[in-house]
């Protein structure tokens, strides 16, 4: 009857046994590939590093005005523009200015890494449903797995700091540009793409002529999500040592501050509404045809 | 003048499934739609069909939805592959094509214009009638003179910088057309180009095309459910049905010696008088030397002059002046009432 009781697992001494091999295992590939891997990210880090500096050498109040030029620029719209510089004030006010440039650092970065990677794989995944077929399982681990999960192997790989964080931003926040912009293809009208091909529209024509612009809406509002899940990651991303607002809010978690957590975590959802809001009025304006426009 | 046949379609099939080359022989053995379906799961889009279309004509296919007649349109420029069979345009066998060959097919000899009208959402007007000209790689400034040609022709001028959003459906049908004509390609695929639109438009539209025809002299093909349209613009018609094709001729012709009750069915209603033309009856000789009345007028036009005639009978003569037969009011009566 034991046997019904308690799951005939494998001895514990085998487990462990197992365990330690994947680890030794993944610690030599560590010692014999991790200063390659440095390596290889190195240019990525000096970026980084050169663009969290320009913004943090910048003085405020150009800032404050390249913010609302931008905002300007992607929504055309008065309240979006206001509402923006308005709620950098208050930051600065409140004395969260540097945190939040680091962050605005980190979270412009991973988001440009996001986009030239997830864009061309969403593109492959919408011509090859072998490639979606590859490719949709490891989004969902991708999204689905604890964070902390895939900060060890990347902790123990390339060490505490930026780099190394902004892997971890991406692992989670790539997956809805990649799906998005594969959905936006495919769903791209049949009939539309068959008067490409009765004209005689090479496939390369009909990727970035047809394909692609009709796919905007979608791809707009993979960029949006892939943003605002970048955005929810800064605080983990402080725990292997990127600097930012996740920092104070880490340091209110474990000293119980209400008021540095709140102050910190609002200052990162204004940074998401200001972010979400602008490339949402965006990605409609160049969809000025659906709205029957000019 | 009537040439050398512009597309040749020969013994063509298509089924769709997922083994069409295994139930291919069943079908040449003479196993019909419904059977097929019924034993082997597999779905019969073109059955043997043969057609010759001339050049600088209009070639009607006709059917009922269902019929194949929008599949056996999509294997001219190969937007669907047969199963078998031959399709020759200009005597080059387009199934043997290359991509790259039949890409060039697609940009210079064909063009297209689709039931739901297939324009580009995203572009303007004019970038929508350039398009084909676009993709052929051709300068700006040529695409744009030849756009602006083609919107004048099909009385869009003014709305050039419309997205096709903004248009009514007779309109953007009328961008569809100017898009097809822009490349100056010899052959029109009309794939119910008219069907999406309200009886008033579509006629419109019918004139517009026959207008431009008389001046351009395309190869036309053109696919519709619709008998008074067919009537109206074929040259020639056929008439397809479960794949197969069970008719072909002129109008006149399909009219009044209708292969099976199928067509009978079809054509029984249709106001003979505004189709049948007075050729189709005169065919008793040359010697009567009373009044005349050309052979291509319309019966319903005929009926007064014939009524006003001595023994209300009129000869009959061709454009050129030879004398065909005669007609008798009488003749032109039994013909109208079938």
């Amino acid at each position: 009857m034991e046997f019904f009781y308690e799951f005939p697992s494998l001895g514990r001494k085998t487990i462990s046994g197992m365990k330690q091999g994947v680890d030794e295992a993944f610690k030599g590939f560590s010692r014999a590939y991790g200063q390659q891997l440095e390596d290889f990210f190195d240019p990525l880090l000096r970026f980084m590093i050169w663009f969290e500096k320009l913004l943090e050498a910048t003085p405020w109040p150009i800032v404050l005005v390249v913010i609302g030029a931008l905002a300007w620029l992607g929504s055309r719209s008065w309240k979006i523009t206001v509402g923006s510089v308005l709620a950098f004030v208050a930051i600065g006010a409140l004395g969260m200015w540097e945190d939040t440039m680091a962050t605005l650092a980190i979270i412009s970065v991973a988001t440009l890494l996001c986009i030239m990677i997830g864009i061309p794989l969403g593109i492959l995944m919408s011509r090859s449903d072998r490639a979606q077929g590859i490719i949709t399982p490891i989004l969902d681990v991708m999204q689905t797995i604890p964070s902390f999960v895939y900060l060890i192997p990347v902790v123990m790989l390339l060490g505490i700091g930026k780099v190394p964080g902004l892997l971890a931003v991406c692992i989670y926040a790539i997956p809805p540009i990649v799906r998005l912009t594969d959905l936006g293809i495919r769903l791209v009208d049949k009939d539309i793409l068959e008067a490409a091909d009765a004209f005689g529209t090479s496939p390369w024509q009909k990727l970035w002529g047809v394909q692609v612009p009709l796919a905007l809406p979608n791809i707009f509002a993979g960029i949006n999500q892939t943003i605002m899940m970048a955005l929810s990651m800064v605080v983990i991303a402080s725990m292997i040592g990127v600097k930012g607002l996740g920092v104070p809010v880490l340091k209110a978690i474990s000293n119980q501050y209400l008021a540095l957590g709140l102050m910190n975590g609002l200052a990162i959802v204004a940074l998401a509404i200001i972010f979400d809001r602008v490339s949402q009025t965006f990605g409609k304006r160049l969809q000025a045809y659906r709205q029957g426009g000019k | 003048m009537m040439s050398g046949p512009k597309v040749q379609i020969k013994n063509l099939y298509k089924i769709f499934g997922k083994t069409p080359q295994k139930v291919l022989p069943l079908v040449k053995n003479g196993l019909g739609k419904p059977e097929l379906l019924d034993q082997t799961n597999h779905v019969l889009g073109i059955n043997n069909v043969s057609l010759d279309i001339p050049e600088k004509r209009i070639q009607v296919v006709m059917g009922l939805s269902g019929s194949g007649k929008s599949t056996l349109i999509r294997h001219i420029n190969r937007l669907i592959e047969p199963t078998d069979g031959q399709i020759l345009i200009d005597g080059e066998d387009v199934l043997a094509m290359s991509e790259r060959q039949l890409r060039d097919v697609r940009r210079k000899k064909t063009s297209m214009v689709f039931q739901k009208f297939g324009l580009l959402p995203h572009r303007k007007v004019m970038e929508n009638v350039g398009y084909g000209l676009e993709v052929q790689g051709v300068g700006a400034s040529d695409i744009r003179k030849k756009a602006q040609h083609w919107i004048d022709r099909v009385g869009l001028t003014g709305y050039e910088n419309h997205y096709p959003g903004q248009l009514s459906g007779g309109m953007q049908q009328r961008v569809g057309l100017a898009r097809a004509l822009a490349t100056d390609a010899e052959i029109l695929l009309m794939d119910e180009a008219f069907s999406a639109l309200d009886p008033l438009i579509r006629y419109d539209m019918q004139s517009i095309l026959l207008e431009l025809q008389d001046e351009l002299h395309k190869t036309i093909i053109f696919i519709t459910h619709d008998l008074d349209e067919a009537l109206r613009l074929g040259d020639k018609i056929a008439i397809l049905r479960d794949g197969a094709m069970i008719q072909e001729g002129t109008a006149p012709q399909i009219v009044l010696q209708p292969a099976d009750d199928y067509i009978a069915d079809f054509t029984k209603d249709i106001n003979r008088g505004k189709v049948i033309r007075l050729r189709a009856l005169a065919a008793n000789g040359s010697g009567y030397d009373g009044a005349t009345i050309p052979a291509g007028t319309l019966l319903n036009d005929a009926l007064q002059p014939l009524a006003q005639a001595p023994d209300q009978t009129l000869g009959v003569t061709e454009p050129d002046g030879r004398m065909v037969g005669t007609v008798t009011l009488t003749q032109v009566i039994n013909a109208l009432a079938g």
